[in-house]
């Protein structure tokens, strides 16, 4: 039996850590690309504030594209993109490049659903007292929608926690990387094993958090 | 270019080729509390959302104060909008912002700094009544205290106008009692002209002066309410008006003929008198009383003797006392 001796607790403080990064800084990338194309997909829709058939097959499309390749795919399409961007293509930093490009349209088409929940009517209302497309959005769209869009970023932090242990196939750090170095590749199961329950109740917490929250910002129910 | 909002030739047609509004002319002069009555599908929602521009005719021109909303864009448009204000049928309220931040929303829009926004909504909810809301969430009210939000928002900006899209269908007759009483207050104070879009006839009656009647896109009457009431000349005023309550019974026999009331006409009784000079029997089939504009209306629909002179010679005895005669059909199923 392995034994869990103060380097392997240093090396999994270390996984937990880079897995954090990862997670936290990717979704933060994810969004600030994600969240403006959700918005230009919601807008532009035939049932959007400012429909525009090409500009929305366009977007429609290019996320469709991208959604569709598989993330240990994309993780190696992207590496010379990668390397450009960082100057290596292993370590928890160059995960990132590729775990933003697979969040973003991931993000926003759950952007996109969140913002074509809010009420058409209300919309209408904002419209008729002369707000342009702009201040809908930045006022009434996010403001509505934002219960559903927290419960977005939680889903999406849970997925993109889950993609960025995938890449520890190519050595991209975390404790998706301990996991596949020692459960897989030394048949040391009892250090996969614990690798994987921190990432449970990592996800547990975020997805805690989220809701949370979501709900303390929901007005919608009767206090 | 009197009228304060005139409706020229106006045409909408939808992409399908479905004309859902055709060849409207409207005019509403100012501190009038206009109707617009119509069957669900009759186009009503499609020409108050044109009084606006919330939908653009396909052909004919709206004139507001004169200047003509086609020839408005964008920003202009925008602007224009915050003198025209609208409630709707579910209110169209924030849900995620409290009652005082709903009224300063169209405030923050029109760029009025934070501080006289809160100021003006604190008066404004003082008007509808709903002070002690003002922290409260949409979701926290009812039917009618949302609608009293929504109206100090319409309110918010000093609107010219106030467009109703079936502002009472979503709530109870009470409620929808107090709430027109609401908009005929603000009419009557403020000099805001209202154009009210309803299904239910009684609404007209209550507080509008006149009324436009819609038909499968077409208007078929216009006119002041005591005059349509008095004396509808459509199909759809007569069903309107007559409502469903006489559907019922079937009136069969000649010599029908519906006389109205007025409040003159209530000192001397025109009826006994009738069959005392005529000495013979009239057959009083219905009788109703309506609260049109505040004055209370009678309505009643007589069988007069079959011998033609003498029925003749009654309907002119009712006509020479001012009231409105009209025969209707042998057969009334209205």
């Amino acid at each position: 039996m392995f034994q869990f001796d103060q380097v392997v607790i240093d090396m999994i403080l270390k996984g937990i850590n880079e897995t954090l990064f990862m997670t936290l800084m990717s979704t933060f990338m994810g969004y600030v690309l994600g969240l403006p194309l959700g918005i230009a997909l919601a807008v532009t829709d035939k049932d959007g504030i400012r429909p525009l058939a090409p500009v929305y097959r366009v977007l429609d499309i290019v996320t469709n594209v991208v959604r569709s390749i598989p993330f240990l795919i994309l993780l190696i399409l992207v590496l010379p993109l990668t390397r450009f961007i960082v100057g290596q293509t292993y370590g928890s930093a160059a995960t990132v490049v590729p775990l933003v490009i697979a969040a973003a349209p991931f993000i926003a088409r759950m952007v996109e659903s969140s913002l074509k929940e809010v009420d058409k009517g209300v919309i209408e209302a904002a419209q008729s007292m002369g707000a342009g497309n702009v201040k809908i959005i930045l006022k009434v769209l996010l403001v509505e929608a934002r219960t559903s869009l927290i419960v977005g970023v939680t889903i999406a932090l849970g997925t993109i926690l889950g993609y960025s242990a995938m890449s520890g196939v190519v050595g991209g750090g975390g404790l998706g990387d301990i996991a596949i170095r020692y459960g897989y590749y030394r048949y040391q199961p009892d250090i996969m094993i614990v690798t994987i329950v921190i990432l449970i109740v990592l996800v547990q917490i975020l997805q805690g958090i989220g809701m949370l929250v979501s709900a303390k910002l929901d007005r919608r129910k009767k206090a | 270019m009197s009228s304060l909002i005139s409706v020229k030739n106006l045409v909408k047609q939808y992409g399908n080729g479905v004309k859902a509004l055709d060849q409207i002319n409207l005019e509403i002069e100012k501190g009038d509390i206009f109707g617009i009555i119509g069957m669900s599908g009759a186009g009503k929602s499609t020409l108050v959302r044109c009084l606006n521009y919330l939908e653009r005719p396909t052909e004919g021109q709206v004139f507001v104060k004169g200047r003509e909303l086609s020839k408005l864009r964008g920003k202009q448009l925008r602007s224009e909008r915050q003198k025209i204000s609208m409630i709707f049928q579910h209110f169209n309220l924030l849900m995620q912002k409290n009652v005082i931040d709903n009224i300063c929303f169209p405030l923050e829009i029109a760029g009025v700094s934070r501080k006289q926004a809160k100021k003006r909504a604190g008066e404004l909810l003082q008007i509808v009544g709903l002070e002690e809301k003002a922290k409260a969430y949409p979701s926290q009210l009812s039917g009618g205290q949302k609608q009293r939000v929504a109206i100090a928002r319409a309110l918010a900006n000093n609107p010219d106008i106030l467009l109703c899209d079936e502002a009472t269908s979503a709530l109870d007759p009470q409620t929808t009692q107090s709430i027109l009483e609401l908009l005929q207050k603000i009419n009557s104070d403020y000099g805001i002209t209202i154009v009210i879009i309803t299904h239910e006839m009684s609404v007209v009656q209550r507080i509008c002066n006149k009324v436009a009647i819609l038909e499968n896109g077409h208007l078929v009457e216009t006119g002041t309410v005591s005059k349509i009431f008095a004396n509808p000349e459509s199909d759809a005023a007569k069903s309107m008006i007559f409502g469903e309550e006489i559907s019922v019974d079937q009136m069969k026999g000649k010599h029908l003929v519906r006389v109205v009331f007025r409040e003159n006409s209530s000192f001397e009784p025109v009826i006994g008198n009738l069959i005392l000079r005529y000495k013979q029997p009239v057959n009083i089939l219905f009788a109703d009383t309506k609260n049109i504009n505040g004055t209370a209306t009678g309505e009643m629909i007589l069988q007069l003797p079959e011998e033609e002179e003498t029925a003749a010679q009654m309907i002119a005895y009712l006509e020479e006392r001012k009231l409105v005669v009209k025969e209707v059909d042998d057969d009334v199923s209205i």
